[in-house]
């Protein structure tokens, strides 16, 4: 198992050097245009948010895989874990009705002790969705994980798994040795508990990035094909597709570097964008809380260390009105999201 | 930049060939486009046939672009070998099926 960035001491596991590095090279010599310039013509700068509805929260970044492209740099040496504390400045923000899902993730979230009471309070208050975006292996990771299916299912939770490819290779590939296999033995666990079937409003969501430097197909195309190999080959079902475009920061941006693709995948994220994809960018209708309660546009500018401006920085002073009035903060990475049918943590936006 | 026929950043220009005749470019591209949607032969389908005729006509920005296009639309990579296999037999057989006419050339004229 590879170690995280950070453990390793690369020079990229700091923020300030991935935006360097962003910031430079054929965005610095006018080779390529920045982002800045991109939406600038369009009348998108600077980018605005519309009403703030959903709550991603990243419960740490301890995670039981070590996966290549992982944007938030996680793994089993990583110790930021969200505090029972942060959560409930969380939760009391929540309590006042205005958030409508609770996204949590991670690292792998079922892994933070506190993980449980938080899921189990927000579905108490009544937030109207709760997702947790699992990698499904930590669900066979450990005993005390055996029983997750029915924990989601008793807290209506919406589960949304990556599973980057319906065979064992490419995944195994991008994230790790014998994790297609211990994700198909989990998905069947959620299966078993009503996950993914017709008419069980148990929602499973698979989440599909591309194993390389090139763009995700069409989602409908994609969903097809995973459901057909699925249920042939292992008797699984889920509900729908998200397409994700790989972002290039963190352990993705080290291996676009360290394979020779960053300029060539650029440029492909820049010859792809989409104007419509800016109107469905989720940084417009979400809020990205770090384990530590820092507010952030999205979970990648959380990893980039680009906390909120124009307004409180911190859960504890959540301030909804001046949120709304902020400006997003963008910079290169944010081609990810607008390249082609756009990307976002729900899949495609355009 | 080294001397060579062949650049890779050329792939992306092709829409440019419009500069010398649009009315015919735009013709092909229209036709070329029409071509590979969804049809009696699925997108993918159509995909792995372009990336054979690729080899067949060892066309480089055409494998560029038509391995690409597999990657995306998550064609595995055994799929897209077999189909350069049916490019490679399909090239071998057209060699091979002329042996017979060497032979009937080879019976006629020897005793």
């Amino acid at each position: 198992m590879i170690k995280s960035l950070k453990r390793r001491a690369h020079e990229l596991a700091e923020a300030s050097n991935q935006l360097k590095f962003l910031n430079g090279g054929p965005f610095a010599d006018g080779e390529m245009p920045t982002f800045v310039e991109k939406i600038k013509p369009l009348g998108h700068f600077p980018l605005k948010p519309a009403a703030i509805e959903v709550f991603q929260v990243n419960v740490g970044y301890m995670c039981n895989q070590v996966c290549k492209h992982c944007h938030v740099d996680a793994g089993p040496d990583r110790k930021e874990i969200m505090t029972r504390k942060t959560m409930q400045h969380c939760l009391d923000v929540m309590a006042k009705g205005v958030i409508r899902t609770l996204d949590i993730t991670g690292g792998a979230p079922e892994m933070n002790p506190d993980f449980r009471w938080f899921v189990e309070e927000a579905h108490r208050l009544g937030v109207q969705e709760i997702i947790v975006r699992s990698n499904l292996t930590i669900l066979r990771a450990n005993k005390k994980y055996y029983d997750m299916p029915e924990f989601f299912k008793a807290n209506n939770v919406r589960v949304v798994s990556s599973l980057p490819y319906y065979k064992a290779d490419k995944t195994d590939r991008q994230r790790g040795d014998g994790v297609f296999n211990q994700s198909i033995e989990a998905l069947k666990q959620l299966n078993a508990v009503g996950y993914g079937k017709p008419g069980s409003g148990l929602v499973l969501d698979l989440v599909y990035n591309p194993n390389g430097a090139f763009l995700p197909g069409d989602q409908m195309q994609l969903e097809n094909d995973f459901k057909t190999a699925l249920k042939r080959d292992f008797e699984l079902e889920f509900n729908n597709l998200l397409a994700i475009t790989n972002i290039p920061i963190s352990r993705f941006l080290d291996y676009l570097v360290v394979s020779d693709n960053y300029e060539d995948y650029m440029d492909k994220l820049i010859n792809a964008f989409n104007p419509a994809a800016v109107d469905g960018v989720m940084c417009k209708n979400t809020i990205s809380i770090s384990w530590d309660g820092y507010l952030f546009d999205c979970d990648f500018n959380q990893m980039l260390g680009l906390k909120v401006t124009k307004a409180p920085q911190h859960v504890k002073e959540f301030d909804l009105e001046q949120l709304e009035k902020r400006d997003i903060i963008v910079s290169q990475h944010c081609y990810g999201c607008t390249a082609g049918a756009g990307s976002s943590c729900q899949g495609t936006v355009a | 930049m080294s001397k060579t026929y062949y650049d890779p950043a050329d792939l992306k220009k092709f829409g440019k060939i419009g500069e010398f005749e649009p009315e015919l470019a735009k013709k092909f591209f229209d036709y070329y486009n029409a071509v590979f949607e969804e049809g009696a032969l699925s997108a993918r389908e159509k995909s792995l046939i372009a990336l054979a005729v690729a080899h067949t006509v060892q066309c480089p920005y055409c494998i560029d672009a038509y391995t690409v296009d597999g990657l995306e639309r998550g064609i595995t990579e055994a799929e897209m070998m077999e189909s350069v296999h049916v490019a490679g037999a399909i090239r071998g057989g057209a060699s091979l099926v002329h042996a017979v006419q060497m032979m009937n050339k080879v019976k006629k004229l020897s005793m």
